[in-house]
């Protein structure tokens, strides 16, 4: 039971993740009709930006302190960072240790920037174009990315730690009446599950309360009327396309202590989305976040140690596997609207 | 006992009822005409006849066999052809392959894997394909892409698509539509000529009266899914229930 | 002659003498020389990489290029192709024939399964299907989950599969080569031919799966020929027309998966019969992706454009991740030294390591600028020198007249 929990538990903030993802990707399908395969280097990139952040807050100057000496008896070079030396030492590495989230004041900014680049620069130009040029030319972009992101950080993982406060575990059982230590959850993960929530909601409540909203709603629904109706949808998408992006990159970025960033996450987590987009249906909001969260709780459950004494590696394909059978079962996926890609 | 058998077809879509207790019989060798006002259901039947649609009760006989529940390749092999309201043409391929497709499938049946054999040793074929786009005068466009061509020709190569099959029922949803004066005429000679010499039994739909009344045998006219009357063009033209629900609304 | 017109007949004639004379072609310059060391490509294992790529790709333009379906996950057919032959090498001798014969079929097999599942949805459903089928092999593969359930070895994880001293090896007759061989033909044994500086390397190998990709190339010209192709290419078209027109699309799509599926399993038994060895990562989507890449860049839905592909990216991966700063700074040191940084530090993410990179922006620059691919940029070079007549019978060597 308490096994139970934990998986379910640990399940939450995968599938958290994966709903962050499908949700943009959705919301650019949805209103653009672009499949994008770039969307999991977006993720990446928003999980770079943490390690950005920390990089800049740990930028030191070297100042020679002429109070220490060091066994030659030369004066003793420290290193300070910058932050330490402008708030102070407390105030400075306080805000050295919260650089994850931080970051947010550097992720916004840059995945508009982002977004707004590629929708202009390169989308723009494939919304005629078959959806399987749209696979490509994504597809392209999202090695591109990849690559200049390895040129720059190396192509190996990069630890981005949590702020100390929240790093560590508590112990849920106990809450809820098991024995001690028995079911034990990283701090990080409910603060990441908890985010994502309000991002969902935040995403939700800005397509169902604003007029931007309603009119990319009545856009997904039956693009051609709103079209005719001669609203300005050009603009609209691209600042949809920056609604993603911004989206998938704090998805990102709160990830980065969860799964240290290296040049490939992008890839790992398109692969995934897409599966949770299609098992979701192509197309729908809500459908894209039950996906998430169901997939990603599939996923841990089947890596239960009972579970996998019956069908080792079960977890590894489970994800996979339920796509194929829901795709087969129910071709427009759990919520998917009739017509939607379907010719 | 005609050779297409329509018994109580009812169809809704959500609240709108597009087809209700539609009874309809062509006889072999004639030219049935369905006529009815935009929305009446004339396509909705249609896709019911070559299996797009599944209706919610009724039955759909064709030469003694139901059609229903059958896919529809299944039904085009039994020898029911289709001509679309909007073309439907293999765009990308050429005049020639779009009638040479068809002379294949009436030929080979639903699959057959001829992968090693070249296209260009169908001598047979290819005549009947050529014969086919002579008869309907495309034959100095058999080279051109399909999806270059005007709307008129798309829909005469559609209709070249079907005749080519010598299918025993050919289905026409407003063949016309589209169409300068001087080509519908040369299609309603088309479908003249082709009745007399092939014998080929046609439903068709068409909006356009001068089309029905010089072609049709048969006429039904169908309002808000329901058939109103059939009869013979004489007596249909004067019918007060087609005035009130068909030509009147034109008029008034 | 062989039942091909004469344009297709002198594409195959072409693809021939290129094939029979890549050792030569491919080595222009000195060994010694400094070009010879950057650029020179006619080494066994390259050429090897070129044909059997070729093939690979030849047989996924039969799907991709013919019924327009993308499947992302063909990787997975020649992940499965290379396990097949291994375990043939294994089980049986080094003769290759099981290997490449069992390859053939083993693929077939998966595609049959995989086909009739991934096909009843179409456009990017399939893509998607296809993805989740070969992501789901690869990581059987590479945790061997059959081999675990079985408490045996099938794919041998993590390491690969190799073969070792104590394989049984039923089939093995005294003093019989320990490499792959065909009939006692080693396939690794070369002739080695100096001329002056030059050296041109005939190995046994690449013969052999440069016959392969001819034999390939033949058959997908008569593929792409016959009415079974034309079908194909309707149901790209328009599969409603299709059905109306009484052509079940279904086994025409689940004959094309698998024809190319069949390829790919072909490619990956050649691939162990170079090198008997094989691991998971062969079936990685990366795989997959790389062979999208390859087909769009030589042109989808040609004749020529797959064998091209194959060869350009094989090329250039194996020249450009070559280059270092050094072999920059050699070529442009006639520049002023500003100017010689200055252009080797713009260059250098491009190169050796950054060879993704530049694989990444030229496929998007093909996509974008390019949908037909190198075929394409060649019939406009062509149509450019005034050969009008020329390009314009290739363009419509697709639609031909049936005289
Ligand atoms: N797939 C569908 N889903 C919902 N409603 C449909 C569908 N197909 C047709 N209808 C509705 O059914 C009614 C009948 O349509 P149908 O196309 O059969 O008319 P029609 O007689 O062919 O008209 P027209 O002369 O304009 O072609 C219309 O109101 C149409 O909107
Ligand atoms: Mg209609």
């Amino acid at each position: 039971m308490d096994a139970l929990i934990l998986q379910l538990l640990n399940g939450m903030d995968k599938g958290a993740a994966y709903a962050l993802i499908a949700l943009g990707l959705t919301l650019i399908f949805g209103t653009l009709g672009v499949v994008n395969f770039a969307h999991g280097a977006l993720f990446m990139i928003g999980a770079f930006c943490a390690v950005t952040m920390q990089r800049i807050l740990n930028l030191s100057a070297t100042i020679i302190d002429e109070t220490q000496t060091d066994f030659l008896g030369n004066p003793l070079k420290v290193e300070v960072p910058y932050v330490q030396s402008w708030f102070g030492e407390v105030t400075g590495a306080a805000i050295q240790d919260w650089a994850v989230p931080l970051s947010i004041l550097l992720v916004i900014p840059v995945m508009l920037l982002v977004g707004w680049a590629m929708e202009r620069g390169l989308i723009k130009h494939f919304y005629k174009r078959p959806h399987a040029d749209q696979i490509l030319v994504t597809f392209g972009l999202a090695i591109v990315i990849g690559e200049i992101i390895k040129a720059f950080y190396g192509a190996n993982p990069i630890q981005t730690p949590s702020p100390a406060a929240l790093t560590g575990s508590i112990d849920l059982g106990v809450a809820i009446g098991f024995e001690p230590n028995t079911v034990i959850y990283s701090i990080w993960r409910i603060v990441y599950f908890f985010f994502a929530a309000l991002i969902i909601a935040g995403v939700f409540a800005f397509l169902q309360f604003t007029t931007f909203g309603m009119v990319v709603r009545a856009g997904m629904a039956d693009r051609e009327t709103v079209g005719m109706l001669g609203i300005d949808i050009d603009k609209r998408f691209t600042v949809m396309f920056g609604i993603a992006a911004c989206v998938a990159g704090l998805a990102g970025m709160m990830y980065a202590p969860i799964l240290s960033p290296h040049y490939n996450l992008g890839m790992d987590f398109l692969v995934l989305s897409f599966v949770v987009v299609v098992v979701g249906g192509m197309g729908s909001l809500p459908g894209a976040v039950l996906a998430g969260f169901v997939l990603g709780i599939v996923q841990s459950l089947s890596s239960m140690n009972e579970v996998k004494a019956i069908i080792p590696g079960i977890d590894q394909i489970i994800i996979y596997l339920v796509a194929i059978i829901i795709l087969l079962t129910r071709p427009r996926g759990l919520m998917g609207r009739k017509g939607v890609m379907e010719e | 006992m005609g050779i297409l058998e329509v018994k109580g077809v009812n169809k809704r879509f959500g609240g709108l009822q597009a087809l209700g207790d539609v009874n309809l019989s062509v006889a072999e060798n004639t030219v049935h005409a369905i006529i009815g006002p935009n929305g009446a259901g004339k396509s909705t039947l249609l896709n019911v006849l070559v299996g797009k649609l599944i209706p919610d009760s009724g039955s759909v006989m064709f030469d003694g066999q139901s059609v229903l529940g059958r896919k529809p390749h299944e039904i085009n092999q039994m020898g029911i052809s289709r001509v679309f309201q909007t073309p439907e043409i293999f765009a990308d391929l050429s005049v020639f392959e779009n009638v040479m497709i068809p002379c294949f499938a009436k030929r080979d049946g639903a699959f057959r894997m001829h992968a090693i054999e070249s296209t260009h040793h169908e001598k047979d074929i290819a005549e009947q394909a050529m014969a086919i786009l002579e008869d309907v005068n495309m034959a100095d466009k058999r080279d051109m892409i399909a999806s270059s061509m005007s709307r008129g020709d798309k829909r005469r190569l559609e209709m070249a698509m079907c005749l080519v099959q010598d299918p025993r029922l050919l289905l026409l949803d407003e063949p016309t539509a589209g169409m300068a004066r001087a080509d519908t005429e040369n299609t309603i000679q088309l479908l003249k000529d082709i009745r007399t010499k092939r014998g080929i039994t046609m439903a068709i739909i068409e909006h356009d009266m001068n089309v029905v009344f010089s072609l049709a045998e048969r006429i039904t006219v169908l309002a808000q899914g329901t058939p109103l009357v059939e009869d013979v063009p004489e007596k249909i033209k004067g019918h007060p229930k087609v005035r009130e629900a068909y030509l009147g609304e034109a008029q008034v | 002659m062989l039942g091909l017109n004469s344009r297709d007949l002198r594409l195959f004639v072409i693809v021939c003498a290129l094939c029979l004379l890549a050792p030569i072609l491919l080595n222009p310059f000195p060994v010694a020389s400094s070009l010879g060391e950057s650029f020179n490509a006619g080494y066994p294992a390259l050429m090897q990489r070129f044909v059997i790529f070729g093939l690979l790709v030849i047989g996924f333009n039969i799907l991709f290029g013919l019924t327009g379906y993308l499947s992302f996950g063909h990787a997975a057919f020649l992940g499965v192709g290379s396990f097949a032959a291994v375990w043939m090498f294994k089980l049986l001798s080094y003769n290759i024939v099981p290997a490449i014969i069992l390859s053939v079929i083993v693929a077939g097999l998966f595609s049959v399964v995989i086909g009739y599942i991934a096909l009843r949805r179409s456009g990017i459903y399939f893509s998607i299907l296809t993805l989740a089928f070969a992501q789901m092999m690869y990581s059987i593969a590479y945790s061997d989950l059959v081999g675990k359930m079985f408490g045996t070895i099938v794919t041998n994880g993590e390491t690969g599969l190799q073969v070792y001293n104590d394989d049984p090896q039923f089939l093995m007759g005294e003093g019989a080569p320990t490499v792959p061989h065909l009939f006692g033909l080693e396939m690794n044994s070369a002739f080695t031919w100096k001329v002056g500086g030059w050296e041109f390397i005939f190995q046994n190998g690449y013969y052999l799966s440069a016959l392969f990709m001819i034999l390939g190339f033949y058959l997908s010209i008569r593929i792409f020929r016959s009415p079974f192709g034309m079908m194909l290419r309707a149901i790209k078209s328009n599969q409603t027309r299709m059905s109306y027109t009484g052509l079940d699309t279904k086994p025409y799509m689940l004959a094309a998966f698998v024809i190319s599926g069949m390829y790919a399993g072909l490619a990956g038994g050649l691939l162990a019969a170079m090198d008997p060895l094989t691991g998971a990562e062969r079936m990685f989507w990366t795989a997959s992706g790389e062979i999208v890449v390859m087909a769009i860049l030589g042109g989808v839905g040609t004749l020529l454009g797959p064998v091209f592909g194959a060869g350009v990216i094989k090329y250039l991966e194996n020249i450009v991740s070559k280059i270092n700063s050094d072999i920059l700074h050699s070529w442009f040191a006639f520049m002023p030294e500003w100017m010689e940084n200055l252009v080797v530090n713009i260059l250098y993410p491009f190169v050796g390591k950054g060879w993704h990179l530049t694989l990444g922006l030229l496929f998007m620059a093909v996509v974008i600028f390019l949908p037909g691919g190198l075929m394409q940029l060649g019939e406009k070079i062509l149509a450019l020198f005034g050969r009008k007549k020329k390009s314009d019978d290739a363009k419509t060597g697709a639609t031909e007249p049936a005289e």
